[in-house]
C-alpha cells in the first residue's frame, strides 16, 4: 500500500504505469496479508478444480439469474468484505491508541498508509458490505413477499451483482498492486486532483465505485419495476409489506441519486486524465461544486441504506410481537416522507463552507424536520409491541439493539443539524461518532435481524439463537465502548482522520475505544461462528425448516418452503390482506393444495452477467493502470458480448404442471397438521 | 379441456398474456431507465450552469457558435425525430421496405448531426476553445458530448436492429426493440432542445 505509484510520467505501452516496484513486499503490514491472500486463493483454486466443483459453481451459481441465489452470493461477499473494512478499523484504533500512549507521538503506521486505511475503511464499509449485505437481502426477499416468480429483469440482476463484484475486486486488488485513495471515503477534491493525487490510488477509487455504482443503479431499477408491476393480484400498494415500502422507496431514490455520482465520478475521471477544469483550482475549476455533488448524491445515499433496515425491523417486530403492526398506514407514508426530505438536506454536511445564514438555516430546519417521520417509525414498534406477547428471539434482540442505540445517534444527529453547532464539531471526532452510531446502530442492526430472520428462508435451515444473541450482546455494549468516548474527545476539538494523537489527555478515550474494537472483534467472530455452527447443524430438526414457515409468521414469504423451489411459489395466491398469511391461517385455508396448478414460466441462466460483469474488471484495471490496449479489447469484447447476447432465442423455459405438482406435494405434506395461534386474537 | 389440441390453446393463451405481460414490464423498465437517463443530464446542466461564467480568461462561446452550423444541426436532429416516427408507422404496416428506407433516413439525418458536431468541436478546439482552458469549455465539451455520445450509442443500435430484423422480421420482440429505440430517439431529440437552447443560445446572447 504504501508505494509511489506517481513515478511513471509515461506509461509503458504493454504495461501502462505498472512497475515491480508498486507491489509493497516491503510493507510488514500488507505483506503477510498479501501471502496469506495469494496462498488461500490459489488452495480454494486447486480444491474446487480437484473436487470438480467448475461445472456446479457456473451452472447453479456463477450463470444463475434466480433472485434468492444472487441475494445469497451477494450477502457472502459483503461478509468477506467486513473483515477488510473491520481490519481497517482495527488497524485505526490500535495506531491512534499506541501513538496517544508514546509522548513523541509514534503509531505504527506511516500517515500514507493510515490515510489509505481510513478511505478504504469508509468505501468498503458502505459499498461494499452495508450496500451488499441490504440488496442481497431485498433478492431474496422482496419478490417473495409480493408473490412473484423473480424480479423484474432477472438477467440484469445477475449483471448488477457482477459489477459489483468487479467494484470490490478493485479495492482489494489494490491492496497489492500500487495503493488507495488517501483522500478520505468522498474524495474531496482538490485533493484527489492530479495535481496533489497523482498515484493511482484516486483512479481505484474512482472506477471501484463508478463500475460498482452502475450495478447499483440497475439494481434500483429493477427492484421498482418488480415491485409496482409483478406483484400477486390483490396486493395493492397499501397492502404491501412495510419491508417491500421501504424497499420500494429506497431503490427509487438509489435510481435518481446514482445517476449524479456517475457524472460527479466521470468529471472527476476527466479532470484527472484529461486535464479538463470542473474541480480544479484553477482555470474556473470549483472544489465545492464537487462537495455539492457528491453530497446530493451522498445523503439520499445514507437513506438508501437505513430504510430496507427499518423495513427489517418492521417485520421481524411485527412477527415476534405476535400482533398485527400497529400503524401501517403512517409507517408507509414516513417512509415516503423519509424519501423526499432525503433530497433536501444535502447542504448539512458542509454548513461550514459560508452559504449565509439562510441557506444553512433551511438545510438545519430540514435536516431537524427529517426526525419527524423517523420519530414515528420509532413509536410503531414500540407500540407494536406494547401489549404484544414479545418472544424474544435473537433477530428481536437486534430489534432492542438497534431501537436503543439509533435513537442516541438520531439525537446527535439533531445536534449536528444546528448550524451553529456545526461550526464547532464539523470536522471532529463529533462526526464519526455520530455517523456510527446511525449507520452501526441503524443500518447494519437492521440488517442482522433481518439476516437472522430470513436466514431460514434462503437456506432451509435457522440459525442458532444462543449464539446469535451472545454476537448481538458483544456488538451492542463493544460499539458503545467504541464510540461514546469519541464524542468526548470531539468535543475536546480532536478532529477526525488523525495518524497520530498527542494530547495525552485523551488516553483513557483512546484505551476505552480500543476495548471496545476488542468487544465487537468477538461480535463478530460469534456472528461467523453462528453461522457456521448452524451450516454444521445444519439437518438437526431443531435447526432444519420443514414447513418454510419457522417463526410463524404473517407475510407472503413464509407460504413457501425454505430454502423456495426455483420458481418460488407453487400457485399465488390472491391477496385480500395486508398480512395475507396470517389471514389465511385464521381462515384455515393456509398451505392447502389448489384446485389445479398451471405450468410456470421462467427464465434460463444466462452467461451475460458473469461475462459482461467480469470483462469490467480488466477494463478497470487497465484504466487505473493507464494500459490502453486491454482498455480497449475489453471494451470491445463488452460490446461484442452484448450483442450476442441480445441475439440469444433461447432464454426461458416452462415447468410442467405435473413437476410442480410432485414438488409442492411434497412441501404442503410437511404443513399438515399445524396448528397457528399467531395473534389471531388482536 | 378434453382434447389436446385444446390444452395446447390453452397454453398458447397462457403463453401471449405472458408475453403482453412481459413486454408491458420492458416497457417500463425502458422508462425508468429514460428516467435515470434524465437525471444524468440533469446533473451535466446544473453543473453547465454553475460553470456558465468560469471563462477563465479564456475565448467565450459568443465569439465562436456559428448560428448558421447550429441551425442546419438542429434541423437535422429534428427532422431524424420524425423520419423515425415515420418509420414505425412502416413498422405497425409490417412494410420492410419502407421502414428501412426510413430507418436508413434517420441514420444519415443522425450521422449528419454528429459530423458537424465534430467539425465544429474541431473548429472550436482550433480556436482555443479545448476543454482544458476553462471550468466552462470543461462543462461544455462534457454536456454536448456526452449527448453526441448519446447518439452515436443510438446510430450503432439501428445497426444492431437491422440484423435483427434481418433475421426475425416484425417479430414481437423486434417491435418492442424498435419501440424502445424510438422512445431513446425521441428522448435525445429533446435533450438537444434543451442543449440549444440553455447552451447554445445563452452563449450567442
Amino acid at each position: 500500500m504504501a508505494v509511489q505509484t506517481d513515478l511513471i510520467k509515461d506509461p509503458h505501452i504493454l504495461t501502462g504505469k505498472l512497475h515491480w516496484g508498486v507491489i509493497p513486499y516491503t510493507d510488514p503490514v500488507v505483506l503477510p496479508v498479501m501471502i496469506a491472500s495469494v496462498l488461500g486463493g490459489l488452495a480454494l483454486f486447486a480444491l474446487i478444480t480437484y473436487k470438480g466443483w467448475w461445472g456446479y459453481l457456473w451452472k447453479e451459481w456463477i450463470t444463475s439469474v434466480d433472485h434468492k441465489k444472487i441475494g445469497i452470493m451477494y450477502v457472502i461477499v459483503s461478509l468477506v468484505m467486513l473483515f477488510r473494512g473491520f481490519s481497517d478499523a482495527v488497524l485505526m484504533r490500535t495506531n491512534q491508541a499506541l501513538s496517544v500512549a508514546d509522548e513523541f507521538g509514534g503509531g505504527y503506521l506511516p500517515p500514507e498508509h493510515y490515510d489509505q486505511i481510513f478511505t478504504a475503511h469508509g468505501v468498503i464499509m458502505i459499498f461494499f458490505v452495508a450496500t451488499p449485505l441490504m440488496v442481497g437481502i431485498m433478492n431474496v426477499v422482496m419478490p417473495l413477499q409480493i408473490g412473484a416468480r423473480d424480479v423484474a429483469f432477472p438477467v440484469l440482476n445477475s449483471l448488477s451483482f457482477w459489477l459489483f463484484f468487479v467494484g470490490a475486486m478493485l479495492v482489494n486488488i489494490s491492496l497489492f498492486i500500487g495503493e488507495f485513495a488517501a483522500t478520505g471515503w468522498l474524495a474531496y477534491t482538490p485533493l484527489s486532483g492530479i495535481d496533489y493525487s497523482p498515484g493511482v490510488g484516486v483512479d481505484y477509487w474512482i472506477w471501484a465505485l463508478q463500475i460498482s455504482g452502475i450495478g447499483t443503479t440497475l439494481t434500483a431499477l429493477n427492484f421498482v419495476a418488480t415491485i409496482l408491476k409483478m406483484r400477486a393480484p390483490g396486493m395493492n400498494l397499501m397492502k404491501m409489506p412495510v419491508f417491500t415500502w421501504t424497499t420500494f422507496i429506497a431503490n427509487l431514490i438509489a435510481l435518481v441519486i446514482f445517476p449524479i455520482l456517475t457524472v460527479a465520478i466521470g468529471m472527476l475521471t476527466l479532470d484527472r486524465y484529461f486535464d479538463f477544469n470542473f474541480f480544479t483550482n484553477d482555470n474556473g475549476g470549483n472544489q465545492m461544486m464537487w462537495v455539492n455533488l457528491i453530497w446530493a448524491w451522498g445523503h439520499p445515499e445514507v437513506y438508501f441504506l437505513i430504510l430496507p433496515a427499518f423495513g427489517m425491523i418492521t417485520e421481524v417486530v411485527a412477527t415476534f410481537s405476535r400482533k398485527r403492526l400497529f400503524g401501517y398506514v403512517s409507517l408507509v407514508w414516513a417512509t415516503a416522507v423519509i424519501g423526499i426530505l432525503s433530497f433536501l438536506v444535502w447542504l448539512h454536511h458542509f454548513f461550514t463552507m459560508g452559504s449565509g445564514a439562510s441557506v444553512n438555516a433551511f438545510f438545519g430546519i430540514m435536516t431537524m424536520i427529517i426526525g419527524i417521520p423517523t420519530g414515528v417509525k420509532l413509536y410503531n414498534w414500540i407500540f407494536t409491541m406494547y401489549k404484544g406477547r414479545v418472544e424474544l428471539t435473537a433477530s428481536m434482540w437486534w430489534v432492542i439493539a438497534m431501537l436503543i442505540t439509533f435513537t442516541i445517534g438520531g439525537m446527535t444527529g439533531v445536534m449536528l443539524a444546528i448550524p451553529a453547532n456545526d461550526f464547532m464539531l464539523h470536522n471532529s471526532m463529533f462526526v464519526p461518532a455520530h455517523f456510527h452510531n446511525v449507520i452501526i446502530g441503524g443500518a447494519v442492526y437492521g440488517y442482522f435481524a433481518g439476516m437472522t430472520y430470513w436466514f431460514p428462508k434462503a437456506t432451509g435451515f435457522k440459525l442458532n439463537e444462543t449464539l446469535g444473541k451472545a454476537s448481538c450482546a458483544f456488538w451492542f455494549f463493544g460499539y458503545f465502548f467504541a464510540w461514546i468516548p469519541m464524542y468526548f474527545t470531539g468535543f475536546d476539538g480532536m478532529t477526525r482522520r488523525l495518524q497520530y494523537v498527542d494530547n495525552t489527555e485523551w488516553i483513557t478515550n483512546m484505551n476505552i475505544s480500543l476495548f471496545g474494537v476488542a468487544l465487537i472483534a468477538i461480535g463478530i467472530g460469534l456472528n461467523l461462528l453462528c453461522i457456521a455452527w448452524s451450516i454444521y447443524k445444519r439437518n438437526d430438526p431443531e435447526y432444519r425448516d420443514e414447513t418454510g414457515d419457522p417463526w410463524d409468521a404473517p407475510t407472503l414469504e413464509w407460504y413457501t418452503s425454505s430454502p423456495p423451489q426455483f420458481y418460488n411459489f407453487g400457485h399465488i395466491p390472491h391477496v385480500d390482506d395486508l398480512e395475507p398469511l396470517r389471514q389465511m391461517k385464521k381462515d384455515g385455508v393456509a398451505y392447502q393444495r389448489p384446485e389445479k396448478y398451471e405450468r410456470i414460466h421462467m427464465p434460463k441462466n444466462s452467461w451475460m452477467g458473469p461475462v459482461i460483469g467480469l470483462l469490467t474488471l480488466p477494463m478497470g484495471f487497465g484504466l487505473v493502470w493507464h494500459i490502453w490496449w486491454m482498455v480497449g479489447v475489453s471494451f470491445l469484447a463488452i460490446i461484442a458480448a452484448w450483442f450476442r447476447f441480445s441475439f440469444e432465442r433461447d432464454k426461458d423455459y416452462y415447468v410442467e404442471v405435473e413437476e410442480v405438482e410432485k414438488i409442492e406435494g411434497e412441501f404442503l405434506a410437511a404443513n399438515q397438521g399445524r396448528s397457528f395461534t399467531n395473534g389471531f386474537d388482536h | 379441456m378434453t382434447t389436446t389440441s385444446n390444452a395446447v390453446d390453452h397454453h398458447d393463451d397462457h403463453h401471449h398474456e405472458h408475453e403482453a405481460h412481459m413486454a408491458d414490464i420492458g416497457n417500463f423498465g425502458f422508462w425508468l431507465y429514460i428516467l435515470s437517463d434524465c437525471l444524468l443530464f440533469a446533473t451535466l446542466f446544473a453543473t453547465f450552469a454553475v460553470m456558465s461564467q468560469s471563462f477563465a480568461g479564456a475565448i467565450t462561446p459568443g465569439e465562436l457558435i456559428d448560428i448558421n452550423l447550429l441551425a442546419v444541426q438542429t434541423a437535422a436532429l429534428l427532422l431524424s425525430s420524425f423520419t423515425f416516427g415515420v418509420a414505425m408507422l412502416a413498422a405497425h404496416k409490417k412494410n420492410m421496405f419502407q421502414l428501412w428506407l426510413w430507418m436508413v433516413i434517420t441514420g444519415l439525418l443522425g450521422f449528419a448531426f454528429l459530423a458537424m458536431e465534430i467539425y465544429e468541436f474541431n473548429h472550436f478546439a482550433h480556436e482555443g476553445a479545448t476543454p482544458q482552458v476553462s471550468g466552462y469549455w470543461s462543462s461544455f465539451f462534457a454536456l454536448v458530448g456526452t449527448h453526441g455520445l448519446h447518439v452515436t450509442a443510438g446510430l450503432i443500435w439501428m445497426v444492431v436492429l437491422f440484423f435483427h430484423f434481418r433475421r426475425d422480421g416484425f417479430s414481437s420482440s423486434n417491435m418492442q426493440r424498435l419501440s424502445y429505440l424510438s422512445l431513446f430517439w425521441h428522448f435525445l431529440d429533446i435533450i438537444w432542445i434543451c442543449v440549444f437552447s440553455f447552451v447554445y443560445l445563452r452563449g450567442l446572447m
